[in-house]
Protein backbone atom coordinates (compact mmCIF):
# COMPACT_ATOMS: atom_id res chain seq x y z
CA UNK A 1 0.00 0.00 0.00
CA UNK A 2 1.37 3.30 -1.19
CA UNK A 3 1.30 6.20 1.53
CA UNK A 4 -0.43 9.63 -0.43
CA UNK A 5 -0.47 11.76 2.36
CA UNK A 6 2.61 12.67 4.41
CA UNK A 7 3.61 11.02 7.32
CA UNK A 8 4.85 13.12 10.29
CA UNK A 9 8.40 11.58 10.62
CA UNK A 10 10.35 11.99 13.74
CA UNK A 11 11.95 15.34 13.47
CA UNK A 12 13.86 17.74 15.85
CA UNK A 13 12.76 20.83 16.16
CA UNK A 14 15.19 23.75 17.39
CA UNK A 15 14.40 27.38 18.18
CA UNK A 16 13.39 29.10 14.21
CA UNK A 17 15.28 32.53 15.09
CA UNK A 18 18.87 30.81 15.31
CA UNK A 19 19.71 29.56 12.02
CA UNK A 20 18.04 33.61 10.94
CA UNK A 21 20.80 34.94 13.81
CA UNK A 22 23.06 32.53 11.79
CA UNK A 23 22.68 33.72 8.91
CA UNK A 24 23.34 37.05 9.77
CA UNK A 25 26.85 36.27 10.30
CA UNK A 26 27.29 34.23 7.47
CA UNK A 27 26.45 37.00 5.58
CA UNK A 28 29.22 39.17 6.93
CA UNK A 29 31.65 36.81 6.57
CA UNK A 30 30.77 36.00 2.73
CA UNK A 31 30.65 39.54 2.25
CA UNK A 32 34.37 39.75 3.55
CA UNK A 33 35.42 37.08 1.83
CA UNK A 34 33.89 38.48 -1.35
CA UNK A 35 35.17 41.62 -1.05
CA UNK A 36 38.71 40.66 -0.31
CA UNK A 37 38.81 38.09 -2.35
CA UNK A 38 40.02 35.73 0.37
CA UNK A 39 39.80 32.07 0.16
CA UNK A 40 40.88 31.19 3.48
CA UNK A 41 37.82 33.91 4.78
CA UNK A 42 35.64 31.21 3.12
CA UNK A 43 37.12 28.06 3.76
CA UNK A 44 36.79 29.07 7.10
CA UNK A 45 32.84 29.42 6.35
CA UNK A 46 33.08 26.42 4.79
CA UNK A 47 33.94 24.77 7.63
CA UNK A 48 30.49 26.26 9.73
CA UNK A 49 28.46 25.03 6.76
CA UNK A 50 30.08 21.46 7.21
CA UNK A 51 29.66 21.05 10.75
CA UNK A 52 25.45 22.74 10.31
CA UNK A 53 25.38 20.26 7.19
CA UNK A 54 26.34 16.74 8.85
CA UNK A 55 25.64 17.67 12.58
CA UNK A 56 23.22 20.17 12.50
CA UNK A 57 22.97 23.84 12.12
CA UNK A 58 22.49 23.78 16.13
CA UNK A 59 25.90 22.90 16.22
CA UNK A 60 27.77 25.42 14.43
CA UNK A 61 30.07 27.89 16.33
CA UNK A 62 27.47 31.11 15.19
CA UNK A 63 24.76 28.75 16.97
CA UNK A 64 26.55 29.21 19.92
CA UNK A 65 27.01 32.25 20.12
CA UNK A 66 23.00 32.71 19.28
CA UNK A 67 22.62 30.39 22.37
CA UNK A 68 25.11 32.51 25.06
CA UNK A 69 24.40 35.51 23.77
CA UNK A 70 21.44 36.26 21.61
CA UNK A 71 18.89 33.68 22.92
CA UNK A 72 19.22 35.36 26.99
CA UNK A 73 17.72 38.19 25.78
CA UNK A 74 15.07 37.78 23.60
CA UNK A 75 11.68 37.86 25.03
CA UNK A 76 8.03 36.22 24.14
CA UNK A 77 7.20 33.09 22.91
CA UNK A 78 9.77 30.68 21.12
CA UNK A 79 9.12 29.70 17.54
CA UNK A 80 10.39 26.63 16.47
CA UNK A 81 10.86 25.06 13.03
CA UNK A 82 11.94 21.54 12.03
CA UNK A 83 15.63 21.06 11.84
CA UNK A 84 15.70 19.99 8.37
CA UNK A 85 15.31 22.58 6.29
CA UNK A 86 17.93 25.00 8.20
CA UNK A 87 20.00 21.75 7.61
CA UNK A 88 19.18 21.29 3.97
CA UNK A 89 20.08 24.94 3.29
CA UNK A 90 23.72 24.40 5.38
CA UNK A 91 24.59 21.40 2.84
CA UNK A 92 23.46 24.19 -0.42
CA UNK A 93 26.04 26.74 1.44
CA UNK A 94 28.51 23.89 1.69
CA UNK A 95 28.45 22.95 -2.06
CA UNK A 96 28.74 26.36 -3.40
CA UNK A 97 31.79 27.21 -0.65
CA UNK A 98 33.47 23.85 -2.25
CA UNK A 99 32.93 25.18 -5.95
CA UNK A 100 34.03 28.62 -4.84
CA UNK A 101 37.19 27.33 -3.61
CA UNK A 102 37.78 25.22 -6.58
CA UNK A 103 37.58 28.23 -8.79
CA UNK A 104 40.34 29.74 -6.19
CA UNK A 105 42.52 27.12 -6.63
CA UNK A 106 42.52 26.73 -10.15
CA UNK A 107 42.88 30.63 -10.60
CA UNK A 108 39.37 31.23 -11.85
CA UNK A 109 38.85 34.33 -10.20
CA UNK A 110 34.76 34.34 -12.31
CA UNK A 111 33.67 30.78 -10.52
CA UNK A 112 35.10 31.82 -7.02
CA UNK A 113 32.96 35.90 -7.12
CA UNK A 114 30.34 33.85 -8.67
CA UNK A 115 29.68 30.93 -6.29
CA UNK A 116 30.30 33.15 -3.01
CA UNK A 117 28.04 35.79 -4.84
CA UNK A 118 25.46 33.45 -4.80
CA UNK A 119 26.19 31.80 -1.42
CA UNK A 120 25.72 35.31 -0.18
CA UNK A 121 22.57 35.84 -1.57
CA UNK A 122 20.73 32.71 -0.26
CA UNK A 123 22.21 33.76 2.99
CA UNK A 124 21.15 37.56 2.71
CA UNK A 125 17.18 36.41 1.23
CA UNK A 126 17.17 34.35 4.77
CA UNK A 127 17.71 36.90 6.72
CA UNK A 128 16.38 39.34 5.38
CA UNK A 129 12.56 37.95 4.39
CA UNK A 130 12.65 34.61 5.67
CA UNK A 131 13.59 33.02 2.42
CA UNK A 132 13.43 29.13 2.16
CA UNK A 133 15.79 27.67 0.52
CA UNK A 134 14.52 24.15 0.66
CA UNK A 135 10.94 25.13 -0.19
CA UNK A 136 12.43 27.00 -3.45
CA UNK A 137 14.61 24.34 -4.81
CA UNK A 138 14.41 20.68 -3.68
CA UNK A 139 11.36 19.98 -5.37
CA UNK A 140 13.04 21.52 -8.35
CA UNK A 141 16.14 19.49 -7.91
CA UNK A 142 14.25 16.28 -7.95
CA UNK A 143 12.30 17.06 -10.43
CA UNK A 144 15.61 16.93 -12.40
CA UNK A 145 15.98 13.12 -11.81
CA UNK B 1 44.63 54.23 -6.60
CA UNK B 2 43.09 52.92 -3.03
CA UNK B 3 39.89 54.43 -3.77
CA UNK B 4 39.38 52.41 -6.76
CA UNK B 5 40.09 48.79 -5.63
CA UNK B 6 37.82 49.64 -2.77
CA UNK B 7 34.81 50.17 -5.11
CA UNK B 8 36.28 47.11 -7.02
CA UNK B 9 35.98 45.08 -3.92
CA UNK B 10 32.25 46.01 -3.10
CA UNK B 11 30.64 46.05 -6.66
CA UNK B 12 30.39 42.39 -6.80
CA UNK B 13 28.49 42.66 -3.04
CA UNK B 14 26.56 45.50 -4.34
CA UNK B 15 25.44 43.38 -7.38
CA UNK B 16 24.43 40.56 -5.40
CA UNK B 17 22.69 42.50 -2.62
CA UNK B 18 20.61 44.77 -5.17
CA UNK B 19 19.32 41.38 -7.49
CA UNK B 20 18.67 39.51 -4.23
CA UNK B 21 16.68 42.26 -2.38
CA UNK B 22 14.74 42.98 -6.15
CA UNK B 23 13.96 38.93 -5.80
CA UNK B 24 13.18 39.04 -1.99
CA UNK B 25 10.24 41.82 -2.32
CA UNK B 26 9.07 39.73 -5.59
CA UNK B 27 9.73 36.62 -3.02
CA UNK B 28 7.41 38.59 -0.59
CA UNK B 29 4.50 39.58 -2.56
CA UNK B 30 3.67 36.30 -4.75
CA UNK B 31 4.27 33.77 -1.81
CA UNK B 32 1.21 33.05 -0.52
CA UNK B 33 -1.48 34.79 -2.82
CA UNK B 34 -4.04 32.47 -4.32
CA UNK B 35 -4.44 32.85 -8.38
CA UNK B 36 -6.91 31.68 -10.34
CA UNK B 37 -6.14 29.14 -12.66
CA UNK B 38 -8.31 29.52 -16.40
CA UNK B 39 -7.20 26.23 -18.05
CA UNK B 40 -5.72 23.62 -15.58
CA UNK B 41 -2.90 21.83 -16.67
CA UNK B 42 -4.72 18.63 -15.55
CA UNK B 43 -8.46 17.60 -16.20
CA UNK B 44 -10.36 16.50 -12.81
CA UNK B 45 -8.71 14.78 -9.99
CA UNK B 46 -10.12 12.25 -8.40
CA UNK B 47 -9.92 10.34 -5.30
CA UNK B 48 -7.90 7.75 -6.95
CA UNK B 49 -5.13 9.94 -8.11
CA UNK B 50 -4.96 11.95 -4.78
CA UNK B 51 -5.74 8.73 -2.24
CA UNK B 52 -8.50 10.28 0.00
CA UNK B 53 -12.00 11.70 -1.13
CA UNK B 54 -12.64 14.91 -2.40
CA UNK B 55 -14.49 17.17 -0.52
CA UNK B 56 -18.72 17.80 -1.87
CA UNK B 57 -18.06 21.50 -2.59
CA UNK B 58 -14.27 22.14 -2.78
CA UNK B 59 -10.72 20.26 -2.14
CA UNK B 60 -7.75 21.91 -0.64
CA UNK B 61 -4.51 19.52 -1.84
CA UNK B 62 -1.23 20.45 -0.47
CA UNK B 63 2.08 19.57 -1.78
CA UNK B 64 4.50 19.67 0.88
CA UNK B 65 8.32 18.27 1.74
CA UNK B 66 10.86 17.88 3.97
CA UNK B 67 13.01 21.05 3.61
CA UNK B 68 10.08 23.38 4.31
CA UNK B 69 9.53 25.80 7.20
CA UNK B 70 6.25 27.35 5.94
CA UNK B 71 4.42 23.73 5.05
CA UNK B 72 4.00 22.98 8.76
CA UNK B 73 2.32 25.75 9.08
CA UNK B 74 -0.09 25.93 6.10
CA UNK B 75 -0.74 22.14 7.09
CA UNK B 76 -1.97 23.37 10.49
CA UNK B 77 -3.99 26.65 9.13
CA UNK B 78 -5.71 24.48 6.47
CA UNK B 79 -6.91 21.96 8.40
CA UNK B 80 -7.88 24.28 11.08
CA UNK B 81 -10.03 26.35 8.51
CA UNK B 82 -11.71 23.10 6.49
CA UNK B 83 -12.44 21.38 10.27
CA UNK B 84 -15.70 23.81 10.21
CA UNK B 85 -16.57 22.97 6.96
CA UNK B 86 -17.83 19.26 6.28
CA UNK B 87 -18.09 19.92 2.91
CA UNK B 88 -14.64 20.46 2.57
CA UNK B 89 -11.38 18.35 2.43
CA UNK B 90 -7.73 19.06 3.39
CA UNK B 91 -5.00 16.35 1.68
CA UNK B 92 -1.43 16.99 2.08
CA UNK B 93 0.88 14.69 -0.21
CA UNK B 94 4.34 14.66 0.59
CA UNK B 95 5.28 15.61 -2.83
CA UNK B 96 9.23 13.61 -2.99
CA UNK B 97 6.55 10.37 -2.73
CA UNK B 98 4.78 11.65 -5.65
CA UNK B 99 7.12 13.05 -8.60
CA UNK B 100 4.87 11.91 -11.65
CA UNK B 101 1.87 13.78 -9.95
CA UNK B 102 4.49 16.75 -9.18
CA UNK B 103 5.50 16.79 -12.93
CA UNK B 104 1.61 16.52 -14.24
CA UNK B 105 0.29 19.71 -12.05
CA UNK B 106 3.93 21.69 -12.60
CA UNK B 107 4.56 21.65 -8.69
CA UNK B 108 7.59 23.84 -8.38
CA UNK B 109 8.08 24.83 -4.74
CA UNK B 110 6.57 23.98 -1.34
CA UNK B 111 3.70 24.38 0.11
CA UNK B 112 2.10 24.61 -3.08
CA UNK B 113 -1.91 24.30 -2.30
CA UNK B 114 -4.26 23.56 -5.65
CA UNK B 115 -8.41 24.84 -4.63
CA UNK B 116 -10.20 22.18 -6.13
CA UNK B 117 -14.37 22.70 -7.13
CA UNK B 118 -16.70 19.91 -6.25
CA UNK B 119 -15.58 18.92 -9.90
CA UNK B 120 -11.86 17.89 -8.74
CA UNK B 121 -10.97 20.86 -11.02
CA UNK B 122 -8.43 22.99 -10.16
CA UNK B 123 -9.86 26.76 -10.00
CA UNK B 124 -6.74 28.10 -8.33
CA UNK B 125 -3.59 28.05 -6.57
CA UNK B 126 -1.40 29.38 -4.11
CA UNK B 127 2.16 29.13 -3.81
CA UNK B 128 3.75 29.52 -0.19
CA UNK B 129 1.58 29.75 2.86
CA UNK B 130 -1.84 31.71 2.10
CA UNK B 131 -3.29 33.97 4.69
CA UNK B 132 -6.16 32.53 6.34
CA UNK B 133 -8.66 35.31 5.04
CA UNK B 134 -7.00 34.68 1.47
CA UNK B 135 -7.91 30.89 2.19
CA UNK B 136 -11.68 31.79 3.66
CA UNK B 137 -12.54 33.78 1.10
CA UNK B 138 -11.27 31.55 -2.05
CA UNK B 139 -13.34 28.90 -0.24
CA UNK B 140 -16.63 31.41 0.13
CA UNK B 141 -16.31 31.77 -3.79
CA UNK B 142 -16.53 27.83 -4.26
CA UNK B 143 -20.51 26.96 -4.64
Amino acid sequence: MTQVTSQPTKSITIDARGPRFSAGITVVVLATALATQSAWVLALQGVVFAIGAFRGPQFTPYAAIFRKVVRPRLKGEVPTEDVRPPQFAQSVGLLFVLVALVGSLTGIGAIFVIATGAALAAAFLNVAFDFCLGCEIYLLLLRLR
Amino acid sequence: MRKTTLVNSLTPIAVVLVLASIYGFWYKRSRGKIRNVERPAEGALTADILGEPLGQRATLVQFSSAFCTPCRATKALLQNVVAEMNDVHHIDIDAEAHLDLVRKLDIRSTPTTLFLDSRGIEVGRAVGAPRRDQVTSALSALR
